[in-house]
């Protein structure tokens, strides 16, 4: 272990290929060990793909029978949220999801997720009568017949999990490369001596002696640059809307229709920073980069979501998104592969994704184990992250109090989301530098404004605190520079 | 924690919130103005065209110079401007307010008064209000964040420019991204007629040739990185012409897109609004519903004219600084919207004096009558010229016209237009 060379061309025991929540779990989970891990992603930030744009839920348990990789993984990953919050403090609360049934064949079809849930151990699923469920929650539409209530089910801010469980792995020696994408891997040396060369695009090297591919959209591409396994990542586009906080929409669970084949439907979320999320569609795409919202989609998103909680309304839309799902056939492939050595494939993780990914790092640690990595406790390992204080949530005497130590809480740089200028220094400290970035860490040009008032004063603190001159902001990383000249 | 006493507090140091202080200060009463920028003036420090002033100082200035004749006033006044300072609540304890407030010198400050005047102004409506599909690359800007990089911080933010929206915001960065060498291609209107004043269609597109796309709605914004083009289609009785759709290549696309009233601070307070001005409900005193909170400016309801702004925060100074003598309202009588008019602010009048209000059409319509109705009888009928939604009317309403109807109860005064 710990056989780092050192310069530039290091030899690592572990590289990660993709930021997302695999590999942020698996990274984490990995940092607990006396290893040297590297992990890698092609874009400006972490999180900034699958992982940024989805519908932030942790499930039931209720939706896929247990003979799929991805339930079981499913109904292990959504038990340990709890313990990683109280570790790492990213938004979650476990709300409760309820399905809504509103007629009589629909019935039918939650009787089966009730059984399914039942089987699975889905804690507390309960069948409920409509007076129950609009009990449970009382937004729903009075057309509703009855449904299902599964208490253990809950909201998650995607990127804010993320973000939180790399962190935690850098403060216990992770190491992160971002805009790293992987143009070349070839195999060195033989047996336990072997090791993975791999060469990014811009010409950096790295070595390391086990892979993990969790590349998302690109895990065929990244798995075709090693020789490995030749399969295909199919996209499906998701479309979203965000409310406002003040609609008048907000349930207080997270609202599922009846699943179809092909989906879960389309959701009403209650996310966990007060607003409202409503979708996903669900499409077969060919570009894999098409992100795009259509005017056809989100009018069928608005009518679906109308359905079940009759107060969503266009007036209250601040944003519309789209999120692209890698699929795989019907199930995850996650394993190491029996064409090439010491590489762990993840791939095809699509939903339930997010709630199965702690157990993913979990598993890909015993994967790796099972592949000849050895694994040693580190003595000194940190699960803990120190606490962070956004402003919005502090009273006006705790403002104050956090104010006396450092004056630029004083300086509400986002009047909708209340972010003042410490938690923008905060995020840029972090390594967040482009506006996605700080969106995302900390909430400023999420409101209802969109930016529209802070941008410019969030350009002048980046640059001040980064070096950046104006031609090197960007919204996301590459060409997505913001200015385009000066006076 | 910093505690300061004051008669009134008014929060948002634009043109309308100094003009209310100056006149609750001239009325001898101690005012206070909580304002988030570093300076006073609002909005007006990145309008740096002129047109300002022309009603209030019967000269064309510029934004900076119209904010600064009040600045001048404010500087000896004695007012206390507190400025940097974002306000956090306001609260009422028992017959007082108390206005919570944050800043990076002084940290969170309780500033205790009698009555508080809501000046903070509105916000521009962004891509996700107008509900525009497409993808999320840099390049899209509202009109007045882009004003301000430009005017203000001195950054261009794209060469090739299309904007969406006929807002008169829109209209002036139309000219001035002109000026500083960019190229404009278009301004696309979803209504059949500009959102914005005759006078920029004028002197900010004709004059330099850009074209404007009425009844044109945009379908999309393409780009991945960065902007690309917008995509938009006619509207052709009332429905969209899908299949005449054609793009516009652009590397910046501009938002104006209409402008709503920032009342979040207000909802929180129990104020409440007014749907069709996002506004508050406010009384012949511009009070709002809850006793000693006032408004106005665009925080009421968007305006036209710094101006008229101005005209009408003086009205509401006058009206704390009575409220607070203990004056009230001898009797008021309800306004309605009739056939025509989208809103009339305030919403109640007072009979026994002359009495001001601001209203909107909903139609373009030349030759117009705008009628004044109380209890079905026509009080007066007033020929104009040309009325369109994006032009402010106002009316004044005498007090011996209104005389009559003093003593009935429940009587209504209806304002249409025909």
């Amino acid at each position: 272990m710990g056989c780092r060379s050192g310069g530039s061309e290091s030899t690592y025991d572990v590289a990660i290929i993709g930021a997302g929540v695999c590999g942020a779990n698996i990274a984490r989970r990995l940092s607990s060990y006396k290893l040297d891990v590297v992990l890698v992603d092609k874009e400006a930030d972490v999180s900034f793909g699958v992982s940024k744009a989805n519908s932030g839920i942790v499930h039931g348990g209720f939706h896929h029978n247990a003979r799929y990789l991805k339930a079981r993984l499913e109904i292990r990953g959504a038990l340990m949220f709890d313990r990683l919050k109280a570790e790492l403090g990213f938004p979650f609360v476990r709300c409760g999801i309820v399905v809504a049934a509103l007629h009589e064949d629909e019935m039918r079809a939650v009787e089966q997720l009730y059984a399914q849930g039942v089987e699975n151990g889905a804690i507390g699923i309960e069948m409920c009568s409509a007076e129950r469920l609009l009990e449970l929650e009382p937004k729903l539409s009075r057309d509703t017949l009855g449904g299902l209530y599964a208490p253990g089910g809950g909201i998650v801010e995607p990127y804010r999990f993320v973000f939180s469980l790399v962190e935690s792995a850098r403060k216990n020696g992770l190491e992160l490369l971002t805009g790293w994408r992987l143009s070349a891997a070839r195999r060195e040396g033989g047996g336990e001596e072997g090791a993975w060369r791999l060469e990014a695009e811009d010409g950096r090297v790295l070595r390391a002696r086990y892979v993990v591919n969790c590349a998302g959209l690109g895990a065929d591409e990244v798995s075709r640059a090693f020789g490995a396994e030749d399969f295909r990542i199919e996209g499906r586009k998701g479309q979203y809307y965000l409310l406002d906080k003040l609609t008048r929409a907000r349930p207080r669970r997270v609202v599922f229709p009846v699943p179809t084949s092909v989906s879960k439907g389309m959701l009403v979320v209650p996310t966990v920073e007060g607003t409202v999320l409503i979708g996903p569609s669900a499409e077969p795409i060919v570009d894999r980069e098409d992100r795009s919202t259509t005017r056809e989609e989100l009018e069928t998103i608005i009518r679906s979501a109308r359905n079940m909680v009759p107060d969503v309304s266009e007036a209250d839309v601040i944003t519309s998104f789209a999120g692209i799902r890698p699929t795989l056939g019907e199930d995850y492939y996650i394993d190491v592969s029996a064409k090439v050595p010491a590489l762990v494939q993840v791939a095809g993780v699509q939903s339930p994704g997010l709630t199965a990914s702690p157990a993913i790092g979990e598993y890909v640690k015993d994967l790796l184990k099972k592949a000849g990595l050895v694994l040693v406790e580190k003595p000194d390992w940190d699960p803990y992250l120190e606490p962070t204080r956004p402003a919005r949530e502090l009273s006006p005497f705790e403002l104050d109090a956090l104010w006396s130590e450092d004056s630029a809480y004083g300086d509400i740089v986002c009047r909708c989301e209340r972010v003042s200028e410490a938690e923008i220094v905060a995020a840029i400290r972090r390594g967040h530098t482009t506006l996605d970035g700080i969106k995302y860490f900390t909430r400023a040009q999420m409101g209802r404004c969109q930016g529209g008032f802070c941008t410019y004063k969030i350009i002048k603190i980046l640059m001040r605190e980064t070096g950046m001159s104006w031609d090197e902001v960007t919204k996301h990383g590459g060409g997505s520079t913001l200015l385009r000249g000066e006076l | 924690m910093k505690e300061y006493l004051f008669d009134a507090v008014v929060i948002g140091g634009g043109a309308a919130g100094m003009a209310a202080a100056l006149e609750i200060r001239a009325a001898g009463r101690r005012a206070a103005i909580v304002e988030r920028e570093e300076r006073l003036g609002g909005i007006l420090a990145q309008c740096i065209h002129s047109g300002f002033g022309l009603i209030e100082f019967d000269e064309e200035l510029t934004g900076p110079e119209f904010a600064e004749r009040f600045e001048e006033r404010v500087g000896p006044s004695g007012i206390e401007a507190f400025c940097g300072c974002t306000v956090l609540e306001i609260e009422s304890e028992g017959e007082s307010k108390v206005v919570a407030c944050v800043s990076r010198r002084e940290g969170v400050m309780r500033l205790r008064a009698g009555a508080v005047v809501l000046a903070m102004g509105c916000r521009e409506r962004n891509r996700g209000n107008v509900r525009i599909p497409g993808s999320r690359p840099a390049g899209v800007y509202t009109a007045g964040l882009a004003q301000r990089l430009v005017n203000v911080e001195g950054y261009v933010p794209g060469k090739e420019v299309a904007i969406i929206g006929s807002g008169d915001i829109g209209l002036i960065m139309a000219r001035r991204m002109s000026w500083i060498g960019c190229k404009v291609h278009a301004v696309v209107e979803i209504l059949p007629y500009p959102s914005g004043l005759a006078r920029n269609i004028v002197q900010c597109l004709r004059d330099f040739g850009i074209p404007l796309y009425l009844s044109h709605l945009t379908t999309g914004i393409y780009g991945r990185d960065r902007v690309e083009g917008i995509e938009v289609a006619p509207i052709e009785n009332g429905a969209l012409a899908a299949e005449k759709a054609f793009r516009i290549p652009c590397d910046t696309v501009l938002l104006s897109v209409g402008l709503v009233p920032e009342n979040e601070l207000s909802r929180a307070a129990g104020v409440s609004i007014n749907p069709m001005t996002n506004g508050p409900w406010v009384d012949s005193y511009l009070m709002t519903s809850v006793p000693g909170i006032f408004a106005c400016g665009n925080v009421l309801h968007v305006h036209d004219l710094v101006d008229y702004a101005v005209e009408e925060a003086r009205r509401a100074g006058r009206f704390a600084a009575a409220w607070l003598s203990g004056a009230r309202p001898a009797r008021e009588l309800r306004i309605k919207a009739g056939p025509n008019v989208r809103y009339v602010a305030p919403s109640r009048l007072e009979p026994g004096r002359e009495n001001k209000l601001y209203l909107r059409s909903m139609i373009v319509k030349n030759d117009a009558v705008l009628e004044v109705k109380a209890d079905g009888k026509v009080l007066r009928s007033a020929k104009k010229s040309h009325v369109q939604p994006s032009e402010m009317l106002v009316l004044s309403l005498g007090a011996s016209e209104l005389e009559p109807y003093a003593g009935e109860p429940d009587a209504t005064v209806e304002i249409s237009i025909r």
